[in-house]
C-alpha cells in the first residue's frame, strides 16, 4: 500500500520534513519509490517565485534536448539547480544522471499574456518535452509551473533521501506546501510517471488505494483535455477529475466529493438540491470512483483538501498545531512532526466529508 | 394394397406421441387438455387369435373387439408441439411426446399449404455455447481492493433512462458557492437496470399481462426495486392509463400505432406520467418485419383496446413517413416529447444490425438532445409470432453489437449520453444477474428481458423446438392466448409472485457479482472486470483473454 502525506505550513520548512513524516510509516509501504512535490517555495527558490520552474530528471541528452527545445520557444534560463547526489554509499535506488530544477523567464512575446495563456504555454511545453524525452527514454519532466518543483525516484525512500542529501541542511530547498508519497504504484509497471503526487497546472493530488473504476474514468477523461495523459497510475484520474471539475467546469470544491462518490439515489431524493446532485451523478457517472481510496489534493491557491472513498476507507488523519497542518496516512507520521499538538483535535476524515484547509490553516469539514 | 404416400405421416411431424394403452385408464384428460387438438380419442380394432388344444387336436379361437385409444392427429394444423400438457395431466404416465429429430415437417408444411411457417419463441438454431457464457467475471478484488460483503453492504443498483448531457453542457450557474439550475434540461430518470420488455396485450393474455404489471408494482412499491415494464404495441387498459401505476409503464408506439388513440385521449386524465415512451423501429427476433397478431388472438377486448376490427393485425415493417434518422428525430421524437411536455424520456428500439453503430452515432449527435435511450435487440430475442425464416435466418447477435455501439460512443467522448438497453437472449441460460452484469461491464446501461418472464410464468417453450406456438392462440399455459378456457389455466397471483421472486433473487445474485469486484454501484463500461476463455471473443470485445 502507498503511504501519503501533505504538510501545509505558515512558514517555510525543509524538504527533510517529508522524510520525517514518512519514515515512521515505513511498515506500510514496500520501499519501491519516493516522490515529492513542493509548492510555495523558499530557500534557494524564494527569489524565483514568479518564474516557471521545470523539474527534469534524465541523462545528459535529456538536458540537451530540454535546453534546445525551451530555447527554441524563447524561454531564457534565469536559475538552475542540480541536485547534488551521494554516490558514496551503497543505496537502494535506480538513479538517473541528472536531477535539475530550471527557472525560466517567459518568452518575450508572452510579456503581456494572461495567466491562462502562460499556463497553456507551460503545459504545452511540458507535454512536448515529455514526448521528446520519451522517444529514447532519455528523461522525465514532472512539472513546469511557477513556484513548484517535483522530485521522484524509484527505490527505498530513506536511501533516496540519503542519495539526494535531504537529511540535514545541505540542500537549501524549502516550501510551505509539501506533498509526499512512498511506494511506487505497483498495480501496474513501476515507472516514474506512475508516482504520485501528480501535478497539473497548479493542482496536485496523491491517492492511497485502488481506483476500481479506473477504466471508466480513463476513457471519460482522456478526450477532455490535452493535459489528461499518461494514466500510468489509476490515481491520476483523481487529479484530472479535480482539474476538470474545479478549473474547467469552475464548480465549487464541495462538488468534487459529489462527483467521486455520489450519494445513493435514495439519499439524494431527501435533499433540497436533489435536482443538481442527480444531474451531476448522471452526467458524471464515468468520473465516479468506487474505492478504496484516500485522496489528498492541493488547489492552485494553496488550499489543501482531503476526501475519502465512501465505503472502503483507506487510513488517513488530519492534524495541526499553530503553524503546521498535516494530512497523512498514519498517526505515527503526525506524531513525529507535531508531537505537542492537541490530539483531541485530530480528525479522521469520514466517508461523507471533504476536509478543506485554507491558507490560514483553518480546517473546514464539509458534509457531503 | 393402395395407399396415398403423399399425405403427411406421423414420422414427419416435429413431435411424435408415444402412447401406452396398457397404462391408459381412459380418463380423457390428455385430450381435454391439449389446446392444439393434436390428440384425439379413437377406436382400434383388436383381433386375438388363439390355438386351443382339445381332444380333437386343437381349435382356433378368434376374439375380436374394438378398444378406445388415444391417437395422434396427423395433419398440418393440429400437429403436436411437444408442450407436454398431456404428460402432465396423465395419472399413469401413459402418454408423452417425443421430439422427432428429422427436420422434414417444415418442408412438408410449405409443400402442402403454400404458406410460410410461422411460430413464436426464439430462433431454433441454438446449438453453440452463447457468447455471454464464454465470458467470466475475472477481476476479483483481493488484498489491494477488498471485496465487499454482498449481504451486509449497501448497493446502489440504479441506472438511468433519458438523455444525459455532458458535464460542460449542464445548465448550471454558481451562486454563493452552490450550483443552481438555470433552465430546462432533458428529462432523465433513475431506474433498475432491467426492463421487462415490450410484450403487448394481445400477444399476451390479459391475465399474463396483468400478472407482470402486478409484479412490477409490487417490486416498486414494496421491495424498492424500481423496475419498469414496457407495454408493447397495442395500448394499455384505460383504467391503468388513468391510475397512479402508470409511472411504472413505458408506453410503446410502433409502426401500427395500435392503442395510441386511447392513450392520446387519456392524456388529460393521467394522474402520473408514464416511465417513458419507446418508439419501436424493429425487434431482434424478426428484424425488418412488423408486429404480427393473428386474428385468432384479436378478440373483442383486444379490439377495444387497440381500436381495430377483428382481423389479422400486421404492423408495417417501418414507420410510414419516416425516411431518415434526422426526420425521425424531428417528427416522431419531438412530437412524443411535446405530447408529454418534455417530462417523459423518449427512447428508440431497433433490431441489432450491421448498421446499429451508425444509427446510434447519428442519434448521439442529435443537437436537440431529445433521444433518451437506445434499445438494441439481438437475434436471440423472442417473439409472439413471426415467420420462421425471419426467426432463424435474420438478425444480429447482441453482445458484439452492444460493445461496438459503446466503444463508438467512447471514441466520441459521448459514452452514457444516450443510455443503451440491450436485449435478445438475456437470461436465456436462466441466470439474469450474470447476463446483466456482463452486459453492463461491456457498456450497457441496462438490459431488456421478455421470454425469460414468460418462462418464469410457466411457458414451456424452449429453443429446441418445444411448443413455440404463441402465434396460434392455443398457448397451453394461458400466456399467449385469448381463449378464455386457456387463460384460466394461468393463476395471476402465482405468476405475479413468481416474477417478483425471480427479480428479487436476481437482485441478490447481482450483488453477489458486484461484491467480489468491489463495486457498490453499477460497473457500466467496466470491461476490465471481465475475461474471456475464448480468444476470438476476447479480441472481438476488447477484453482480456484468459486460459
Amino acid at each position: 500500500m502507498c503511504r501519503i502525506g501533505a504538510i501545509k505550513s505558515q512558514h517555510y520548512i525543509h524538504l527533510s520534513a517529508t522524510l520525517k513524516l514518512m519514515r515512521s510509516q515505513q511498515k506500510g509501504y514496500d520501499n519501491s519509490g519516493f516522490a515529492i512535490v513542493a509548492q510555495d517555495l523558499g530557500g534557494i527558490f524564494e527569489k524565483y517565485k514568479n518564474f516557471p520552474i521545470l523539474s527534469l530528471a534524465g541523462n545528459n541528452k535529456a538536458v540537451e534536448i530540454t535546453e534546445k527545445y525551451t530555447q527554441s520557444l524563447g524561454f531564457s534560463k534565469v536559475f538552475q539547480y542540480k541536485m547534488e547526489v551521494n554516490n558514496n554509499e551503497k543505496l537502494n535506488i535506480e538513479p538517473l544522471e541528472n536531477y535539475i530544477f530550471i527557472a525560466y523567464e517567459y518568452p518575450k512575446n508572452y510579456e503581456n499574456s494572461t495567466k491562462e495563456q502562460k499556463e497553456n504555454l507551460l503545459l504545452d511545453t511540458r507535454l512536448k518535452l515529455r514526448e521528446l524525452l520519451s522517444e529514447n527514454d532519455d528523461g522525465y519532466v514532472y512539472s513546469f509551473y511557477e513556484n513548484v518543483i517535483s522530485l521522484k525516484e524509484i527505490g527505498s525512500p530513506v536511501d533516496i533521501g540519503k542519495y539526494f542529501n535531504l537529511f540535514g541542511d545541505k540542500v537549501d530547498i524549502k516550501a510551505k506546501i509539501l506533498t509526499v508519497q512512498c511506494r511506487q504504484n505497483t498495480n501496474y509497471d513501476i515507472v516514474r510517471y506512475a508516482a504520485h503526487p501528480f501535478f497539473l497546472s497548479g493542482y496536485t493530488t496523491l491517492t492511497n488505494g485502488e481506483n476500481t473504476f479506473y477504466e471508466k474514468n480513463k476513457l471519460a477523461l482522456k478526450p477532455l483535455y490535452k493535459g489528461y495523459i499518461g494514466f500510468e497510475s489509476d490515481s491520476q484520474c483523481f487529479l484530472y477529475t479535480l482539474h476538470y471539475a474545479h478549473k474547467i467546469l469552475k464548480w465549487p470544491i464541495e462538488y468534487y466529493k459529489h462527483i467521486l462518490t455520489p450519494l445513493s439515489w435514495d439519499e439524494m431524493q431527501a435533499r433540497e438540491d436533489k435536482e443538481v446532485l442527480t444531474r451531476i451523478r448522471m452526467s458524471m457517472a464515468n468520473f465516479e470512483i468506487n474505492g478504496p481510496n484516500a485522496t489528498i489534493g492541493v488547489l492552485p491557491d494553496g488550499t489543501m483538501i482531503n476526501v475519502m472513498d465512501s465505503k472502503k476507507l483507506r487510513p488517513v488523519v488530519v492534524a495541526k498545531d499553530k503553524d503546521i497542518a498535516i494530512i497523512t496516512s498514519e498517526i505515527t507520521g503526525v506524531n513525529e512532526l507535531l508531537p505537542n499538538r492537541d490530539i483531541n483535535k485530530d480528525i479522521y476524515t469520514n466517508e461523507r466529508e471533504t476536509i478543506v484547509i485554507d491558507n490560514n490553516l483553518n480546517i473546514k469539514r464539509i458534509k457531503q | 394394397m393402395k395407399f396415398n404416400v403423399n399425405t403427411i405421416s406421423q414420422d414427419a411431424l416435429p413431435w411424435i406421441i408415444e402412447y401406452d394403452s396398457s397404462k391408459c385408464m381412459l380418463c380423457g384428460k390428455c385430450c381435454a387438455v391439449c389446446s392444439f387438438q393434436a390428440i384425439k380419442v379413437d377406436v382400434q380394432k383388436r383381433k386375438k387369435i388363439q390355438a386351443i388344444s382339445n381332444e380333437n387336436g386343437f381349435s382356433i379361437d378368434s376374439d375380436q373387439k374394438a378398444i378406445p385409444v388415444i391417437k395422434q392427429v396427423i395433419d398440418e394444423k393440429h400437429f403436436c408441439r411437444g408442450c407436454g400438457m398431456c404428460t402432465k395431466v396423465c395419472p399413469n404416465g401413459a402418454i408423452k411426446a417425443r421430439r422427432n429429430k428429422t427436420e422434414i415437417f417444415g418442408t412438408r408444411y410449405r409443400a402442402k399449404t403454400a404458406q410460410s411457417v410461422k411460430r413464436g419463441g426464439r430462433n431454433n438454431l441454438h446449438c453453440e455455447k452463447r457468447t455471454l457464457d464464454k465470458i467470466k467475471v475475472g477481476r476479483i478484488s483481493q488484498m489491494t481492493d477488498p471485496s465487499l460483503d454482498a449481504l451486509r453492504h449497501t448497493f446502489d443498483i440504479r441506472t438511468n433512462l433519458g438523455r444525459i448531457l455532458s458535464p460542460d453542457k449542464l445548465n448550471f450557474s454558481v451562486c454563493e458557492n452552490e450550483l443552481k439550475i438555470n433552465g430546462n434540461m432533458p428529462v432523465n430518470t433513475s431506474i433498475y437496470p432491467v426492463i421487462i420488455s415490450d410484450m403487448s396485450i394481445g400477444a399476451l393474455s390479459p391475465r399474463m399481462w396483468e400478472a407482470i404489471a402486478i409484479a412490477v408494482a409490487y417490486l416498486n412499491e414494496v421491495k424498492g426495486i424500481p423496475i419498469r415494464m414496457c407495454t408493447g404495441e397495442g395500448g394499455i387498459p384505460d383504467r391503468l392509463l388513468k391510475s397512479r401505476y402508470l409511472k411504472y409503464m413505458i408506453l410503446q408506439i410502433a409502426s401500427g400505432h395500435f392503442g395510441w388513440n386511447r392513450i392520446v385521449n387519456a392524456l388529460e386524465y393521467m394522474k402520473e406520467d408514464p416511465a417513458g415512451i419507446l418508439i419501436k423501429i424493429g425487434q431482434g427476433a424478426k428484424p425488418g418485419d412488423g408486429g404480427l397478431l393473428m386474428a385468432q388472438k384479436n378478440v373483442r377486448l383486444i379490439q377495444e383496446i387497440r381500436g381495430v376490427p377483428h382481423a389479422d393485425l400486421l404492423s408495417p415493417p417501418n414507420h410510414q413517413g419516416l425516411y431518415s434518422i434526422e426526420e425521425s428525430v424531428q417528427k416522431m421524437f419531438l412530437s412524443m416529447n411535446c405530447a408529454f411536455k418534455f417530462r417523459v424520456p423518449v427512447a428508440i428500439k431497433v433490431a441489432a444490425s450491421s448498421t446499429s453503430v451508425s444509427v446510434y452515432n447519428n442519434l448521439l449527435r442529435d443537437p436537440y438532445n431529445i433521444v433518451g435511450g437506445f434499445f438494441i435487440d439481438g437475434m436471440e430475442g423472442a417473439t409472439g409470432a413471426a415467420h420462421e425464416i425471419s426467426l432463424n435466418h435474420t438478425g444480429h447477435p447482441i453482445v458484439s453489437k452492444l460493445r461496438d455501439c459503446y466503444l463508438s460512443a467512447v471514441k466520441q467522448g459521448r459514452q452514457g449520453q444516450i443510455p443503451i438497453f440491450a436485449g435478445g437472449g438475456i437470461g436465456m441460460n436462466g441466470n439474469l444477474a450474470a447476463d446483466t452484469f456482463k452486459m453492463l461491464c461491456l457498456g450497457a446501461n441496462g438490459v431488456i428481458i421478455g421470454k425469460l418472464i414468460l418462462q418464469i410464468a410457466g411457458c414451456v417453450g424452449n429453443d429446441y423446438g418445444k411448443c413455440n406456438a404463441c402465434n396460434t392462440g392455443c398457448c397451453p399455459v394461458g400466456i399467449t392466448t385469448q381463449n378464455p378456457k386457456l387463460t384460466q389455466r394461468l393463476d395471476i397471483d402465482t405468476v405475479a409472485q413468481n416474477i417478483a421472486n425471480y427479480i428479487i433473487a436476481s437482485d441478490i445474485e447481482l450483488k453477489k457479482l458486484l461484491a467480489p469486484v468491489g463495486n457498490s454501484s453499477l460497473p457500466i463500461g467496466r470491461s476490465d472486470a471481465l475475461i474471456s476463455v475464448d480468444k476470438n471473443v476476447a479480441d472481438r470485445l476488447n477484453i482480456q483473454y484468459a486460459c
